[in-house]
């Protein structure tokens, strides 16, 4: 491409930016499976609407469908933001049905929620393309060096479209959230406890300020 | 000899194939339970079209996945690449095998601590 239609490109696309503020956005919810990402959906819905996503368990992969819930209006410090949240199966490069039969499922159940929590994951990849922007939920008690990390994160830097990454789970003791900020160091991560609400309100500035 | 086969690809060779190429390569590969090492890793994108033909090849009792590891790229853009929409630098080196034989240890940005075994 020629460097007058490639500048021509970018003003064209910062043009749209500007002009698309106060307008709908599309944010997807990801991580890796069991990181609380439909617990935090959830959170976020409840707060603003009074409803809920999806059912939450122990067991990985719960969600193997993503759900959409359109014109959710988050209000933070006297501003407001219109979204549709996306909340989406949790991403893996491996499934393996014995891994919920140790979990207690019978064989035949684990051996159907592996094959549709493979259609689960691909799912969320396709919806990667269809977002502009994405709340990325690690869980701040695990290694974050894992490869769906680090992959969703090269998607949205890659297409340059906004990233939050919010460290879950800091109500447990072996938390770490500041071993995510050192991982990234070039995103924005706001350390909260979708279970408990800790620092939820933090975390809904972080959205307005980012996404808005 | 017993043993687990490894193949390490060079930043050449990976130059010359494409997205599609390197992918049905590198399942290929891991389906036949070898550990593929990549020189150079692959861009954000191959990495999520390697997930999803991953997902299609899994089938229960006979291949769970892949584990893949690699360190990331470069963290920090210049102003002007920002401004030229270049794209982030890909994965360094990186480390792929089917998710019964290969297992990380620990990993950080320079360092792949990892564990394989035979099947």
């Amino acid at each position: 491409m020629g460097i007058i239609k490639k500048i021509r490109k970018n003003l064209s696309s910062a043009f749209n930016k500007i002009f698309k503020r106060g307008n709908l956005r599309r944010i997807g919810i990801y991580g890796p499976p069991n990181a609380g990402k439909t617990t935090l959906a959830n959170r976020i819905v409840r707060d603003f609407t009074g409803d809920v996503v999806g059912s939450v368990s122990d067991i990985p992969h719960e969600t193997r469908r993503a759900h959409r819930r359109e014109g959710v209006t988050i209000e933070s410090n006297g501003s407001a933001i219109t979204l549709d949240i996306v909340d989406t199966p949790g991403l893996a490069t491996k499934i393996d049905f014995q891994d919920f039969m140790a979990k207690g499922l019978s064989e035949d159940e684990s051996r159907r929620r592996a094959k549709e929590a493979t259609e689960g994951v691909i799912e969320a990849v396709r919806w990667l393309e269809d977002l502009e922007g994405v709340i990325l939920v690690m869980d701040a008690t695990e290694d974050p060096f894992t490869q769906v990390n680090v992959t969703v994160i090269g998607n949205m830097e890659a297409r340059n479209l906004p990233l939050l990454i919010v460290a879950n789970k800091i109500d447990l003791d072996d938390s770490m959230p500041s071993r995510i900020k050192s991982a990234f160091p070039q995103h924005p991560m706001v350390p909260i406890s979708a279970l408990n609400g800790d620092n939820i309100d933090v975390m809904y500035e972080k959205i307005a300020e980012h996404f808005g | 000899m017993k043993g687990i086969q490894m193949d390490l690809v060079s930043s050449d060779k990976l130059d010359r194939l494409s997205s599609v190429e390197k992918i049905r390569m590198i399942l290929d590969s891991v389906e036949d339970g070898k550990i593929i090492v990549l020189e150079r890793g692959l861009t954000p994108q191959e990495e999520t079209k390697l997930i999803e033909a991953t997902m299609t090849k899994i089938t229960p009792g006979e291949f769970a996945g892949i584990e893949i590891e690699s360190y990331p790229g470069a963290v920090h853009q210049s102003w002007f690449d920002k401004l030229r929409k270049k794209p982030v630098d890909r994965a360094r080196l990186t480390v792929i095998g089917p998710a019964d034989q290969l297992k990380m240890l620990k990993r950080d940005r320079d360092v792949i601590s990892a564990m394989v075994s035979a099947r």
